[in-house]
């Protein structure tokens, strides 16, 4: 984790190059996504990812966390070669946090057991006791960081939490132990408002004080235009818009909408 | 009044050592929720085994052990072909028990029956010859099956206790979750199918040492007896909270072997006892789903509702 970004090996810490992807090759249903796909992250960098349905978002993330596999291309991160890797062995590296909130957490163990398996991400799952009585103050502490009470409800099973609680404990389990990406998967979609909001400020904590190099794919334009450092708009495989830092304090939730409107209306929406 | 305590007797005997099973079943049934078939397999493995090694005068408790890891085996292979070869996990059991049969009259030599009478085994040497002097043969046996079966039961809470334990738990659980937590869920799965199976196998050994003798086709409806016991035993103590599973699946076991030897005592004729054993698991079955009606609508996915 001490490898320096860019300078030294001229790549990016996250990076995917000439990436080409085809779903249902020759059959009726072939759809090209990708073809010469090209996106680059900096280190610590918070990147929101927004655009329609079917422009590729979700498929960036399930390449980053080798959900599915690409035809050809190079996929990096810190400086690794992934693509060729195993789903659970990119998670070794990668916290990811879903849209559906039951999949960040196990509902029929408690928060104590989520907690300490999680805790456990990368060392060896042996004979050893599972939960360690020293740490419960360690997590204790954690869980006071989310403000949900969720301390005083270490035994209790995780599937009696609220969407919006078991999020907050997904988000916080994911970033627990180092790890060189963040991805975050439409993951305030489900919550409702207020809850979504919790969580998003949660998100921003956790990034900044962790420093954690985060890709966020979201349908909230709110979000994505007030949080992160630089955003990306994807429209059929490709990046339309690429607005970092000066620039994407500039843009406004109306810009965006307009930039929507102006794809729909080219593709006869 | 003797013939009563005769019964109770004989309950206990069973139920304890079909509670093996039940924990092993439990494992793979409740925690992972994969409807093993090879226990049909594997019963009659740990028997055979058992025969063929006590014969050659093997020490019984080893051949116990033995017998286990036999089951243990089975239970990864059962694993291997659903996890690495993408067979469904019905048909992964399904080929496994019908292999195993073979390979268990390969293990009497061809014989169907295969007597050991009159050798060593844990009911008669060693720490039960001890009991010998201070117990009457039956509660001997008793002893023996139940001090077996509590030893299993506490060596499985305390692994489900440890890391690869609760990792196994949210193998079942959520897969995704063991997954995030760069771990592969098929090895668990793995592992939970052979700690399953070692037990089924270790509860065919017990019982083919009760009874001196081991049966090929002692499988038959081993599947249907373990997964009864699991659900019987598992929604009856559902409300209590203290009690742990793997004990409620071999009360389970107790209450199932009841009901049997009670619908034997009423008259009913022993050709009709899988047909009964089919209609308890079914009923069993049933009450599960008016049971878990109501629960299971808690854990609806917040997206869906």
């Amino acid at each position: 984790m001490s490898i320096q970004p860019k300078s030294e090996t001229g790549e990016s810490f996250v990076s995917m190059k000439h990436i080409y992807k085809t779903f249902n090759p020759a059959s009726v249903n072939e759809v090209v996504l990708f073809s010469d796909f090209n996106l680059e992250i900096e280190k610590e960098q918070f990147v929101s990812v927004i655009g329609s349905n079917g422009s590729g978002k979700t498929t960036i993330l399930n390449i980053l966390c080798g959900s599915i596999a690409i035809d050809s291309g190079s996929v990096s991160v810190n400086h690794r070669e992934i693509s060729r890797l195993k789903e659970y062995q990119h998670s070794k590296f990668i916290g990811r946090v879903f849209q559906d909130p039951s999949k960040g957490t196990c509902p029929e163990l408690t928060i104590l057991e989520n907690m300490a398996l999680a805790d456990n991400k990368g060392a060896s799952f042996g004979l050893q006791l599972g939960v360690n009585k020293k740490k419960i103050d360690f997590y204790r502490s954690q869980l006071e960081l989310l403000k949900l009470g969720l301390e005083d409800k270490l035994n209790l099973p995780v599937a009696s939490l609220s969407g919006g609680q078991r999020q907050a404990l997904a988000l916080l389990i994911s970033t627990m132990t180092p790890i060189d990406l963040l991805i975050l998967d439409e993951h305030t979609a489900a919550l409702d408002p207020r809850s979504s909001e919790n969580v998003m400020e949660l998100t921003e904590r956790f990034v900044r004080e962790k420093k954690l190099t985060t890709l966020m794919v979201t349908h909230n334009l709110k979000f994505a235009v007030n949080y992160g450092d630089r955003l990306v708009m994807m429209h059929h495989g490709g990046i339309v818009v690429d607005a970092a830092e000066k620039q994407k304090s500039a843009l406004a939730i109306k810009d965006l909408t307009d930039k929507f409107n102006e794809i729909s209306v080219e593709v006869g929406n | 009044m003797d013939i009563i305590l005769g019964l109770v007797v004989n309950v206990l005997e069973e139920g304890f050592i079909y509670g093996i099973m039940a924990i092993g079943v439990y494992i793979t049934y409740r925690v992972l929720g994969f409807p093993d078939l090879s226990v049909d397999g594997t019963f009659p493995l740990g028997a055979c085994v058992t025969a063929a090694l006590i014969t050659v005068g093997i020490d019984p408790w080893l051949a116990c052990l033995i017998a286990f890891v036999c089951g243990a085996a089975a239970g990864c292979l059962t694993g291997f072909l659903h996890v690495k070869l993408g067979i469904t996990d019905l048909l992964s059991g399904i080929l496994v028990m019908t292999g195993l049969w073979s390979v268990n009259l390969v293990i009497t030599k061809g014989s169907a029956v295969m007597p050991f009478y009159d050798k060593s085994t844990i009911f008669n040497s060693g720490f039960s010859g001890a009991l010998a002097s201070v117990l009457p043969e039956n509660y001997r046996v008793v002893v023996i099956v139940a001090v077996s079966c509590i030893i299993v039961k506490l060596l499985l809470d305390s692994y489900l206790k440890t890391k690869s334990g609760l990792l196994l738990r949210a193998s079942g659980d959520n897969a995704q979750y063991v997954t995030s937590l760069g771990r592969n869920p098929g090895a668990m799965k793995i592992i939970g199918l052979a700690i399953g199976n070692g037990c089924t196998a270790l509860a065919g050994s017990i019982l083919s040492q009760q009874t001196e003798s081991a049966s090929v086709a002692s499988g038959t409806g081993m599947v249907v007896m373990a997964l009864a016991s699991v659900i019987i035993g598992t929604n009856l103590f559902r409300k209590f909270r203290f009690m742990k599973a793997t004990t409620a699946a071999v009360i389970g076991a107790i209450i199932y072997k009841a009901c049997l030897v009670i619908a034997m005592q009423l008259g009913l004729p022993t050709n009709y006892l899988k047909l009964l054993m089919a209609v308890i698991f079914t009923v069993a079955l049933i009450s599960n789903n008016m049971f878990m009606g109501r629960g299971k609508k808690q854990n609806v996915n917040p997206t869906q509702i």
